[in-house]
């Protein structure tokens, strides 16, 4: 049986240690790279845009892709780059509140799961199964049949659907450090339950969470270009990724450029996400090394 | 596979069933307005929206409402009438559901065709370019939004080459060849993207498998590299490449429901999306109770199929 003997240890960071390792990992830097362009470009896109995405110049229909306008223009004459860039801004926002609310809930109720177990957990995961059966994009769709189309309601359909993966992720990381000597000791310490959870537990399990994150605003990004390219989420004139493929559908033959550069937008930002998703989770969980 | 095992996942298939039709029921009456408003149209007067109402059941206490709509369902198939058309909703979801399933499994066998060969050579040579190159696939398989693949293929298949119609069905009964040119581009579409995706997971079954002891003794024992591969790595990755496949049903699912979509497929995706925008309700109802319990029966059979496959496995 092996003996284990305290040693005294060097004080480590283990925080900085994760970013360090995480700055020097290529995926985090590749997909890193990514979202902070996508970023950048929502948050100044307007400004930076060579045209109003709204501007229509109708003597410049269906023009291909130029020095004047990179990525041509579509049939109302109105410059695809720019509307590009402003659309930037929608997705961006709509990802990150619809996965903001999705990880609130979805965390909220994966912890509780995890820590209390028992019946309480039972019902959660039961109710979440059953969010599950139903596949995404058709729960999205019914979701926004009764609150309505609009952007708004896109976010919160999107947050419906990945609220039980954050739950799933959140719970199995919890029943994993839920035993661990630190919580015993806080409950020895008569600590409320509540505090154990939010205080000690969850910042223990937050790994596979941040991971779920990044992928997750993927799945977003995926989710919204979805509903408006069906017509139900980002409502004309206002520019939007999905929407615009959905406008560019009519014109394939006529003019391609309008159902190939919205796409590839979504591409690379998804991209951007997954691949930032991977490297964290390379680093944030050993585990994962070397699978792929 | 113990009886018990059986018994408690049914038990926890009904559940989740129970769920489920709980949730599609609530859409009705979680509505801001009322179905018979919709039937009606706006300038209907309110008394002829409460007698319509009535004639809908729709005054009923709300578990009344839904034994009689789940019993309508379990015992006569009877999903209720469309409130666009006024026909039974049931010969609608008996026409579409196969349409859906086909374009499920055709994209599912193209997916297949894609991933296991890919993850074989991935897996034999890690590290290597075609390693590397089936990593990138993998990737962009998982960032291409399904509706923009189908926009790039209709684009180089149907625009510029004019091989493939860019939308529409023929059944089988029409031949071979008309139903085939129909169904190849938007089941390619979910194919290419699942396969994609599935080839990385393929790879890592299979490298799990290469670094076994029983693999490594029948190099030993001087098995040639082909029956080695076929017999102990091929046959053992089996039960992972199934697991691999029920987990991606889901994904799948929801690419069709798109892909109907775009290619004007006439499935249940396509009635959800069509009923949502023509406020048909019981429609939408209909095929989103569909969808969720083909979509349950099929991981509870994938999670079944497990034993079968690898006889140690065993539930108590």
């Amino acid at each position: 049986m092996a003996i284990q003997t305290a040693r005294p240890t060097v004080a480590s960071r283990p925080g900085l240690d994760l970013l360090r390792k995480a700055l020097r990992h290529g995926l985090v830097l590749a997909g890193g790279g990514v979202v902070l362009f996508l970023g950048f470009v929502a948050a100044f896109g307007q400004a930076l845009a060579p045209y109003d995405p709204l501007a229509m110049d109708f003597t410049a229909r269906f023009a291909p892709p130029s020095l004047a306008h990179p990525f041509g223009t579509d049939d109302f004459g109105r410059d695809l780059l720019s509307r590009v860039m402003y659309g930037a801004r929608v997705s961006v926002q709509v990802a990150f509140i619809a996965v903001g609310i999705s990880a609130s809930a979805g965390v909220t109720l994966g912890v509780t799961a995890g820590y209390l177990g028992g019946w309480v957990d039972e019902v959660i995961m039961r109710v979440m199964d059953v969010i599950f059966a139903f596949p995404a994009v058709l729960l999205a769709i019914t979701v926004m049949a009764i609150l309505g189309r609009g952007v708004e309601n896109a976010m919160i359909a999107i947050a419906i659907v990945y609220a039980p993966i954050f739950a799933r992720v959140t719970r199995g990381a919890v029943i994993s450090v839920r035993d661990r000597e630190f919580v015993t000791a806080a409950r020895a310490l008569g600590q409320t339950h509540t505090r154990i959870m939010w205080a000690h537990v969850l910042p223990n399990a937050l790994g596979p969470i941040i991971v779920q994150t990044s992928l997750s605003l993927a799945f977003a990004i995926l989710a919204e270009a979805a509903l408006s390219f069906f017509g139900l989420g980002t409502q004309p004139p206002d520019p939007s990724w999905g929407r615009m493929l959905a406008e560019g559908r009519g014109f394939l033959g006529q003019a391609p450029w309008m159902g190939i550069f919205p796409g590839l937008a979504i591409m690379v930002s998804v991209l951007g996400f997954n691949l930032l998703g991977d490297g964290l989770r390379d680093v944030l969980d050993p585990r994962w090394r070397g699978r792929r | 596979m113990s009886l018990a095992y059986l018994l408690r996942r049914l038990g926890t298939l009904l559940l989740v069933l129970f769920g489920v039709s709980l949730v599609t029921f609530a859409i009705i009456p979680l509505l801001p307005g009322s179905p018979a408003r919709v039937t009606l149209g706006v300038q209907a007067t309110p008394e002829a929206v409460a007698t319509l109402e009535r004639q809908m059941g729709l005054d009923r206490p709300l578990p009344v409402q839904y034994v009689s709509w789940i019993g309508g369902i379990i015992t006569r198939g009877d999903f209720g009438t469309s409130l666009i058309s006024r026909q039974p909703i049931r010969g609608e979801v008996t026409r579409r559901l196969p349409a859906t399933i086909t374009l499920a499994l055709v994209a599912l066998a193209i997916g297949l065709a894609i991933a296991i060969p890919a993850g074989y050579v991935s897996a034999l040579k890690p590290g290597s370019a075609r390693d590397l190159g089936v990593s990138v696939m993998s990737q962009l398989g998982v960032s291409v939004p399904d509706f923009w693949m189908g926009i790039l293929l209709i684009l180089l298949f149907s625009e510029t080459l004019g091989w493939l119609p860019s939308s529409g069905y023929r059944p089988l009964s029409d031949g071979f060849v008309p139903w085939g040119r129909h169904v190849l581009l938007p089941a390619a579409t979910v194919g290419i993207i699942s396969g994609s995706i599935m080839a990385r997971f393929v790879r890592s079954a299979l490298l799990e498998v290469l670094g076994q002891d029983y693999v490594r003794t029948a190099h030993a024992k001087g098995v040639p590299r082909r029956t080695v591969l076929r017999k102990h790595v091929m046959r053992n990755a089996a039960i992972s490449i199934v697991t691999i496949v029920g987990l991606q049903m889901a994904t799948l699912l929801s690419a069709v429901v798109v892909v109907e979509i775009i290619f004007a497929w006439p499935g249940l995706g396509q009635l959800a999306l069509t009923a949502t925008l023509q406020r048909d309700y019981p429609a939408l109802q209909a095929a989103v109770l569909l969808a969720a319990v083909t979509f349950t029966v099929v991981n509870l059979l994938t999670d079944l199929s497990y034993t079968f496959l690898d006889p140690r496995i065993s539930y108590a």
